[in-house]
């Protein structure tokens, strides 16, 4: 009886609306190497495979949670929320759209903002909800990275993009698509402060948020074999008809290709991070 | 002249080949038939403006693809009294999807930067259809770059289905060229004037489009994504959603100017720029003219202000706090 019970609290336990769906069991299997595990043990591990290394999407609260110095994380713009400006005509409404992402993922939106300290360094800090819509970038989105820039310039601290997108919000047609061109505006402005940005890509970065803020890092992180790219790598299959190289797309290709600067895993990020901003920090 | 309808045309092409007919037959004759072909004219003129003065998003998105639309090559030799054409990125190659150069317009040099589709298919498969790769983008930053350092202003043409999505162009860095192009352009010490004159293609088209005014021709469009793209992911069937999936994205000039993303909308002549092309040319270069006097009066500090305002405030949310709808 009393095992059902536990079930039962468990279940209506907030946190598990944050973990991914495939989590919701006791057995995990692994999107890289298909190995089953004890979801508990790859829990205590960050959600990190033991196994291969491959590096599940980590919620946005979770990610903030495990970098940060606790009690240091004050979030921003946590009151914008998407507009339907298009009016856009679709199978399910994406008022509703929003809504249902809002109800599984606990967030507003697709990314959470704020200050924080990481081992003592200040930062601005983004994270990509990737259960939101697949942490599309929309008005608010765009938004929410463009006023922690200017925040960054006006406190004179450096700026960490954690991304995990899959590109721009269709659902908000060109206003999407002017994202990017907002948030690297305000980046070139950060660039004028001569305060560093780093982003770091998660699985997956793609389309216009990895041709946006991802790309534009001073320093480009990306987590061990996360899918990284323009173009996802179906659309490219299907117009040059033939089959990608081994490894295509992997943050390990792209390190070999000279497009990232580094590859860190996900244990090691706060001290890189915070070593990063140490050394970038503009004394004069 | 071969001329190419698209299916909403079709009213037309009977018309048109009854007016050829009757021309033909009175060639040489007496002028018995001229009131007939008068009235058949008329009643052509009649039809072609009520078929083009109701036209969907996905029939604009047709004429904004037409084979026979003049493309960025035609207008550069149009509006130039001289064009030097500039190629390579100097790090890995040239891209013929990008057309750059050096060119006189009214008696000041310009830096042409602009898509190129092809005019047919032999220059359509050169110039890979307008899909740039990395290296196309990179030839376009060398020449914004030249343009600062001897303050000519930029002139960018849009005509693009996208970037191209293929291995090499992955490898060699698609993401991190559009975003360096549009981290550039934002403090770009010179005026940029952006002219959509066909397919705006996502991020492919805005990595040469931040401009301090981005004008639109009347039948071209510009969207995140293509409305057969947009309907394979929304009700995987690209073909039977397109043209839902056109009106819904809202990506004619007409619908962009009405939301306030572009400046103006360049009016073509009736039935299309394909149809008077060197009338298309004059209007394209009124404005041009237009827009580059203001901007170039305008002190660059200020100039740069305002376009990072114009780009900064695009974007619709709700504010929740205060229960408002901010817009723009």
């Amino acid at each position: 009886m009393s095992w059902f019970k536990r079930r039962e609290e468990e279940k209506d336990r907030p946190t598990s609306t944050e973990r991914p769906k495939s989590f919701d069991h006791l057995w995990v299997k692994c999107n890289s190497c298909n190995e089953i595990i004890y979801r508990k043990v790859i829990e205590r591990n960050l959600l990190v495979c033991p196994k291969c290394n491959y590096h599940f999407q980590l919620p946005a609260r979770k990610r903030i949670e495990c970098l940060v110095d606790p009690g240091t994380f004050i979030e921003y713009d946590a009151h914008l929320a998407p507009a339907d400006p298009l009016s856009f005509k679709d199978s399910k409404r994406y008022p509703q759209r929003v809504k249902e992402s809002q109800e599984t993922t606990g967030q507003k939106e697709a990314i959470l903002c704020g200050e924080a300290r990481i081992e003592g360094e200040p930062v601005m800090l983004a994270v990509f909800e990737f259960n939101f819509m697949g942490g599309s970038m929309g008005s608010v989105v765009g938004e929410k990275i463009t006023r922690l820039i200017e925040r960054a310039i006006e406190k004179r601290v450096g700026v960490v993009i954690f991304c995990a997108s899959g590109g721009a919000r269709m659902q908000e047609g060109i206003f999407s698509l002017m994202q990017m061109a907002k948030t690297s505006a305000a980046l070139a402005r950060l660039q004028e402060a001569r305060l560093p940005y780093i982003s770091v890509l998660t699985d997956p970065t793609t389309g216009g948020v990895s041709a946006s803020i991802g790309m534009l890092g001073n320093v480009i992180i990306a987590e061990p074999k996360a899918m990284i790219g323009f173009a996802g790598p179906r659309v490219i299959k299907d117009t040059i008809k033939a089959e990608l190289p081994e490894g295509f797309q992997r943050a390990e290709y792209l390190l070999q290709h000279g497009m990232v600067d580094l590859i860190v895993e996900r244990k090691d990020l706060r001290r890189t991070l915070a070593l990063l901003l140490k050394m970038l920090k503009n004394e004069s | 002249m071969v001329r190419h309808y698209l299916d909403f045309e079709k009213p037309l092409v009977e018309l048109e080949n009854e007016i050829d007919r009757l021309k033909r037959f009175q060639k040489g004759r007496d002028h018995a038939l001229e009131e007939q072909i008068r009235r058949l004219e008329e009643r052509l003129d009649r039809l072609r403006k009520e078929i083009f003065s109701n036209l969907t998003g996905w029939q604009i998105t047709q004429l904004a693809r037409h084979i026979d639309r003049p493309k960025a090559s035609f207008y550069i030799q149009e509006l130039f009294d001289q064009f030097i054409e500039l190629h390579g990125d100097r790090v890995y190659g040239d891209d013929p999807a990008i057309i750059g150069g050096l060119s006189l317009f009214s008696g000041r040099t310009l830096v042409v930067i602009a898509h190129q589709k092809g005019a047919d298919v032999r220059e359509m498969a050169y110039r890979n259809f307008g899909m740039p790769h990395p290296e196309g983008y990179r030839k376009a930053l060398r020449l914004m770059k030249l343009a600062e350092l001897f303050r000519k202003p930029v002139l960018t043409m849009i005509d693009t289905p996208g970037a191209f999505p293929g291995i090499g162009a992955e490898e060699r860095g698609q993401a991190e060229a559009i975003a360096r192009n549009l981290k550039t352009m934002a403090h770009l010490r010179i005026p940029i004037l952006t002219l959509v004159i066909g397919e705006g293609g996502s991020g492919g088209a805005l990595a040469i489009g931040m401009g301090d005014r981005i004008l639109m021709l009347e039948y071209s469009i510009y969207s995140v994504i293509s409305p057969e793209g947009c309907a394979a992911i929304l009700w995987k069937d690209g073909e039977k959603g397109k043209a839902i999936a056109a009106d819904s994205l809202k990506l004619t000039a007409r619908d962009l100017y009405g939301l306030g993303v572009i400046d103006e909308v360049i009016e073509e002549p009736l039935g299309g720029a394909h149809r008077d092309p060197q009338g298309m040319a004059l209007r394209v270069k009124e404005a041009i003219e237009r827009h580059l006097k203001e901007l170039e009066r305008m002190d660059m500090d200020q100039l740069l202000k305002k376009r990072y305002e114009k780009f900064r405030s695009i974007g619709t949310f709700i504010e929740e706090s205060m229960g408002m709808e901010a817009d723009e």
